[in-house]
């Protein structure tokens, strides 16, 4: 784990460190009950971001949620969480209702987005988001607004043409702009040496110019560090980063895969033994920040919270099925 | 209001100076405007569209790009999301495939998947059409392939008149509009241009040209081509109605049914291939709506079903839509 006295320098201070706590557990604890919802049949599909947690969490909160914006893919509900998204909102998508403030229920579970929050709308093919990461931050250079966008994706994505032009663009344009690429080391099945003949992402960052910088994803400290300096970076007008998080998938790609066929279970259990939410919590609790008491409030809290938003999104309502031909267009001027 | 003749200074423009003043006269009073693409900086655009805008507007606003297709798209939607109002170009259509991604699956559905939270206003705009050896790719008609999308918006101006209005329209609508101009009409058409700023709206057909007898529906260059066509018919003392689609999507339901309505014959006609090409969807429309008004089966005139068009001036030829064909084929319909 990073030092801390470093970390108090940049912003971090025992209240924040134990609020990247929280929406670890938070998230790691939603991401169970979608799963057990799944197996109830109440909710038809699930892609998790279990093992993922210190990436997404550390990175949201080392941006500004008032000026940054964000433009996740669909593993990133404790980023979007820690970026201010809240429980009720993800689960309303979850279970398809109305209210969903990302699609209305119109996308899968997990394609997050929300004007008001700064959260930019995705879709499923990889990588396409990447390019308008790009593009905002470019309008927001354009129109002197001080703020970047951090953009994430897997690796597997990495080898999308988007991925490639995207960064390109960023680099002769010197667009603020933060692409974080959480490293889970497998395209659904494929593994990493097969995706690509390289072992870190983050030297791809050479060919366009730019820093590439390999974080371990389990050290959330570490994730917070290079994340607040690549925004620094990007603010000052120096331009894009590519990050790499080494990370973990702690599940199967999505509720209708099942991972025994390419990771053996001794594999996993190995990746497990990384996990950021056990590691981070030893860590504070090294720190003196942490206790049994303190662990035991929290997950109460946290189980409130899940409940509250399994009932609440299980109440609302769902899409009319006369909305359907809501928002071709909108109304036009001309 | 759109201007007329004769109420407003005009200057007789070429429709790629048509185009040109719009997006200078647009840019001059919306700041949110910005150009990028291919060459459109320092050169002014391989067309020269763009000719001059980056000396009076900055190199923040007419911006040359990495030569990459998706990006040059995908970072459009982006600034337009943060509320800039980019009009990139695609330097020729036949181009515009690597970029389908972007303008498919997130452009065309931002709107609709984020259940009206995001909306994308750009404008792609992109030459496209054949009758000027650029062979394979650089001659094809791309419209049809978008126009099946909902969500996006696809017109095409005829005249430098229409390529005004219907720009500016769509610089200013809240969706993304593909914006095609054919590069053949680049130099070749001529015509008067008010200088004050007009809309014409998106979804609306104009008719060219009155007539009794038979019904050409066609848009781009085809109108001029089945204007010329129309001339020698009447001569021959068949009276040609021309409708300029102007919009392949929206199309003008309406307008469409009043032509073939009024003369009970229709010849569709476009320089795009034959299959799954604009004119089936008018047709279907027609058969749907107005079968009983049909003197005669529907005819179709289209580039034919090969992969596109040949280099070769006999070749091209052979694939080109000319106003030799359009006329033969009128003569056909009005005869039977």
């Amino acid at each position: 784990m990073a030092k801390s006295k470093a970390l108090y320098g940049l912003d971090l201070d025992a209240d924040r460190l134990r609020t990247m706590y929280y929406y670890m557990v938070l998230s790691r604890e939603l991401d169970k009950r979608i799963w057990i919802l799944n197996r109830q049949g109440k909710s038809a599909f699930v892609i998790s971001g279990q093992g993922q947690e210190g990436v997404q969490v550390a990175s949201a909160l080392a941006l500004n949620p008032a000026t940054d914006w964000l433009a996740p893919y669909y593993r990133d509900m404790a980023m979007v969480m820690a970026f201010g998204m809240t429980p009720r909102e993800v689960m309303l998508g979850q279970l398809g209702r109305a209210l969903d403030p990302s699609s209305g229920g119109r996308q899968m579970p997990s394609h997050f987005g929300h004007h008001e929050k700064h959260i930019l709308t995705g879709s499923s093919p990889v990588a396409t988001q990447v390019v308008h990461a790009v593009g905002l931050a470019w309008s927001m250079k354009l129109k002197h607004e001080a703020g970047v966008v951090l953009t994430s994706l897997g690796e597997g994505s990495t080898n999308q043409g988007e991925f490639h032009e995207a960064l390109n663009f960023a680099a002769v344009h010197r667009v603020p702009v933060i692409v974080l690429v959480e490293n889970n080391g497998y395209a659904i099945s494929v593994p990493q040496h097969r995706e690509m003949a390289i072992q870190d992402v983050a030297i791809r960052a050479q060919g366009y110019g730019i820093p590439g910088v390999v974080v371990r994803g389990s050290d959330p400290l570490e994730v917070y560090q290079v994340i607040y300096e690549a925004r620094r970076r990007a603010i000052a007008g120096d331009g894009p980063t590519l990050v790499e998080a080494k990370t973990h998938r702690y599940t199967a790609h999505s509720s209708d895969d099942d991972d025994r066929s390419y990771r053996s279970r001794e594999q996993l259990e190995e990746e497990k033994r990384d996990d950021a939410v056990v590691r981070f919590r030893e860590w504070l609790e090294q720190e003196k920040l942490w206790d049994r008491e303190a662990e035991d409030t929290l997950k109460k809290r946290v189980k409130q919270e899940v409940d509250d938003a399994t009932d609440y999104a299980e109440a609302a309502e769902l899409p009319d099925a006369g909305t359907v031909y809501d928002h071709v267009y909108g109304s036009s001027p001309a | 209001m759109i201007p007329k003749a004769g109420q407003t200074t005009m200057a007789v423009l070429s429709y790629l100076e048509a185009i040109r003043e719009t997006l200078r006269q647009e840019m001059q009073r919306d700041s949110r405007i910005i150009i990028y693409g291919e060459d459109v900086g320092v050169r002014g655009g391989v067309f020269r569209v763009t000719e001059g805008l980056q000396k009076e507007f900055g190199e923040d606003r007419v911006i040359d790009s990495p030569l990459a297709e998706a990006a040059i798209v995908g970072t459009a939607i982006g600034a337009a999301v943060n509320g800039l109002r980019p009009v990139p170009e695609i330097q020729f259509a036949d181009f515009i495939f690597p970029a389908i991604n972007q303008i498919v699956q997130e452009a065309a559905r931002i709107r609709y998947r984020s259940n009206g939270t995001f909306h994308v206003p750009l404008v792609i705009r992109a030459p496209f059409g054949g009758g000027v050896h650029g062979a394979l790719y650089h001659s094809q008609s791309v419209e049809a392939f978008f126009a099946h999308v909902p969500g996006l918006k696809v017109v095409i101006p005829a005249t430098p008149y229409d390529a005004k209005g219907l720009l500016a329209s769509a610089i200013q609508d809240e969706d993304p509009v593909l914006y095609f101009e054919h590069k053949a009409a680049y130099r070749s058409l001529k015509g008067e241009v008010p200088d004050e700023r007009y809309l014409i709206p998106i979804g609306q057909a104009d008719v060219k040209r009155q007539g009794k007898d038979i019904s050409i529906i066609t848009y781009g260059l085809m109108v001029s081509y089945a204007l010329k066509a129309a001339e020698e018919l009447e001569k021959e003392g068949i009276s040609a109605e021309v409708l300029d689609l102007r919009s392949m999507r929206p199309l003008d339901v309406e307008a469409i049914l009043e032509t073939a309505k009024k003369t009970g014959k229709v010849l569709i006609v476009h320089e795009d291939n034959l299959t799954g090409g604009i004119g089936g969807e008018v047709s279907a429309l027609i058969s749907e709506h107005a079968l009983f008004y049909l003197d005669a089966p529907i005819m179709r005139l289209a580039g034919p079903d090969v992969p596109a068009m040949p280099y070769s001036a006999p070749l091209e030829h052979a694939f080109m839509v000319t106003p030799e064909k359009i006329r033969d084929k009128a003569r056909e319909l009005a005869k039977f």
